[in-house]
């Protein structure tokens, strides 16, 4: 059933859709490829026209001691926050599905919030609160900022797969008297790895990516990814922003592709296992 | 239900343990700095980065009285509104194609619209320089192709920081209208059709009502982002195209006033605060989670 295309106004009116829906994925990535394009000018200027190849835009990121300190900042940040915010989201994610308590409406509405108050009241917040305890400004409230920000995506996406796991295996492990821990590890666990990987990358990239607030968290002098970025824009875009740019996109493009694949390929040596095991 | 050991299968107390690292976690960090911010506000401001607990209402007096404050507050909520509705306009027709097509590597054009969101935010931003800007893409061909000979002013306008928005905000918004299409049965529209309706009638009648509500998390969704954006207009825009967000940040790094960034950041949270209110009033939560949780 295909239904718009039954009568002539139909299929202009589906032309037409095709056409603005084509226009609108140029528009969403049009500027992606500029950006990409013009990283390897060899132009002095980040701009038009291209004057020829040249790779000494990324050569000369490489010596860049303040964009690999940021780097690094980053990177640690992120890493920690997604395995941090995974492991609170699965926590969460189990009791929201699995049980029934007093309480249960708000906290779910509450844990959505850190993803719908902007992150300028966010960041705003904090800092007021901080200052309100007259504690000084460090990398840890950067970092647990980041747990916050990433948790709502984290546990909207372990909740939506623990829906789809039937308890009744669950509770088939118990009633045969294995313990609650054993029974989360051995038979939910497993089945949920997809959510988790999946949890993992979304707080990954969500930390890493994070400007606005962690304009405002970062202890004095230290410089994320992003705020990085946005200092070196201000004096103009060039084309060696242009190649961190291309950098970072590799990054957070490469290691959920990255991610996916160890999990197809997990997937299948779990299968493949499993199949031994029953031949035997 | 099960008894072991004594306690319940899904005994509450056992949810509450799991929750309560992350309940902490909000309260401190979410609910309490949102409460602080509330007492800031009737701090008084002594001079830049010094405040003392003496109660005082000069903030919200001039916040209410400051025609800056509200200038600010009305160009906020116009780009918001303007964002809002051109990426509903926008958003609804690949939305509908996607959901229609009979295109076999659908989910290439789903995966499309995730792609932005594992992009940095501030790349995606700046990469409009690359197009707006002097020597961006479209001035450097309208130069060669004797069309201008002066490059078209178009970065730093407010029209370049409501592009940026759109470009952030279109997937929200494509995705939310998609979701809601989704959930459609497709079978009422052959019924409407066999009954005798056009394809636009059966569009205005069955299809664009009952995705409505997608279209309604969307809106809701862009517009509390857009006013709440800081990035966009910073790298995009003058400095009279700041937003909301901007002046926040500015009076609380630049003038280290933190009493009247409180202020500043209590009335945003408010306002962004009664249109999400409004909505789930009307709409229920349902709908946003499905939109955030893709």
């Amino acid at each position: 059933m295909r239904a718009p295309r039954h009568d002539r106004q139909g299929r202009w009116a589906w032309r037409l859709t095709g056409l603005i829906t084509l226009l609108v994925y140029i528009f969403l990535f049009a500027p992606i490829v500029a950006t990409v394009v013009l990283s390897f000018n060899a132009s002095m200027f980040g701009g038009f026209p291209l004057t020829g190849f040249s790779l000494q835009w990324y050569a000369k990121l490489m010596t860049n001691e303040p964009v690999l300190n940021a780097f690094r900042t980053s990177m640690w940040i992120a890493l920690v926050t997604a395995a941090v915010t995974t492991l609170l989201g699965v926590m969460v994610a189990f009791a929201m599905v699995r049980f029934q308590f007093p309480g249960k409406q708000t906290f779910g509405t509450l844990v959505i919030l850190p993803a719908l108050v902007p992150e300028t009241i966010l960041g705003v917040g904090l800092l007021v609160l901080i200052k309100a305890v007259d504690q000084p400004r460090t990398i840890w409230l950067l970092l647990l900022g980041h747990i916050l920000l990433a948790l709502p995506y984290v546990v909207l996406v372990v909740q939506a797969r623990m829906i789809g796991i039937s308890r009744t295996y669950e509770e088939a492990a118990l009633s045969l008297g294995a313990p609650r821990v054993a029974t989360f590890g051995e038979i939910t666990l497993p089945l949920l790895v997809p959510a988790v990987v999946a949890g993992v990358l979304l707080a990954f990239t969500i930390s890493f990516d994070n400007t606005s607030a962690s304009l405002f968290w970062r202890p004095a002098g230290v410089e994320t990814m992003p705020t990085q970025i946005l200092s070196m824009l201000k004096i103009s875009i060039s084309p060696e922003v242009n190649a961190l740019g291309t950098v970072m996109i590799l990054v957070t493009i490469g290691i959920p592709l990255i991610g996916g694949l160890i999990l197809q390929s997990l997937t299948q040596l779990r299968k493949r296992v499993g199949r031994k095991g029953n031949a035997a | 239900m099960t008894t072991t050991r004594g306690w319940t299968l899904y005994d509450a107390r056992l949810a509450w343990a799991l929750i309560a690292p992350t309940l902490l976690l909000l309260v401190v960090f979410l609910l309490l700095p949102i409460l602080v911010m509330a007492v800031y506000t009737f701090f008084t401001f002594v001079t830049a980065g010094v405040e003392t607990s003496a109660p005082t209402l000069a903030n919200w007096t001039e916040f209410l009285t400051d025609s800056y404050y509200h200038g600010f507050l009305l160009k906020t909520v116009r780009v918001g509104a303007i964002t809002a509705v051109i990426c509903a306009v926008l958003g609804y027709f690949p939305a509908y194609f996607i959901w229609a097509t009979s295109f076999r590597h659908k989910w290439l054009l789903l995966l499309l619209l995730i792609v932005p969101f594992w992009i940095s935010f501030t790349i995606r931003t700046f990469s409009w320089i690359n197009i707006l800007g002097e020597q961006g893409v479209i001035n450097v061909v309208l130069l060669k192709l004797g069309i201008i000979s002066e490059p078209l002013p178009m970065l730093y306008t407010e029209g370049a920081v409501i592009m940026g928005l759109l470009h952030f905000l279109l997937p929200y918004m494509i995705l939310n209208v998609y979701v809601a299409l989704e959930g459609i049965d497709r079978t009422l529209i052959s019924a409407a059709q066999s009954m005798g309706c056009t394809s636009a009638q059966a569009f205005r009648e069955v299809t664009l009502p009952l995705s409505l509500p997608g279209l309604a998390a969307g809106l809701m969704l862009c517009f509390v982002l857009a006013a709440g954006s800081y990035v966009t207009p910073q790298l995009l825009g003058s400095g009279r195209d700041a937003l909301f967000g901007n002046l926040i940040y500015d009076t609380i790094m630049g003038q280290l006033n933190w009493p009247m960034g409180a202020t500043l950041s209590i009335v945003l949270f408010v306002l962004l605060g009664c249109v999400a209110a409004a909505y789930t009033r009307y709409m229920g939560m349902s709908q946003i989670m499905k939109g955030l949780g893709g």
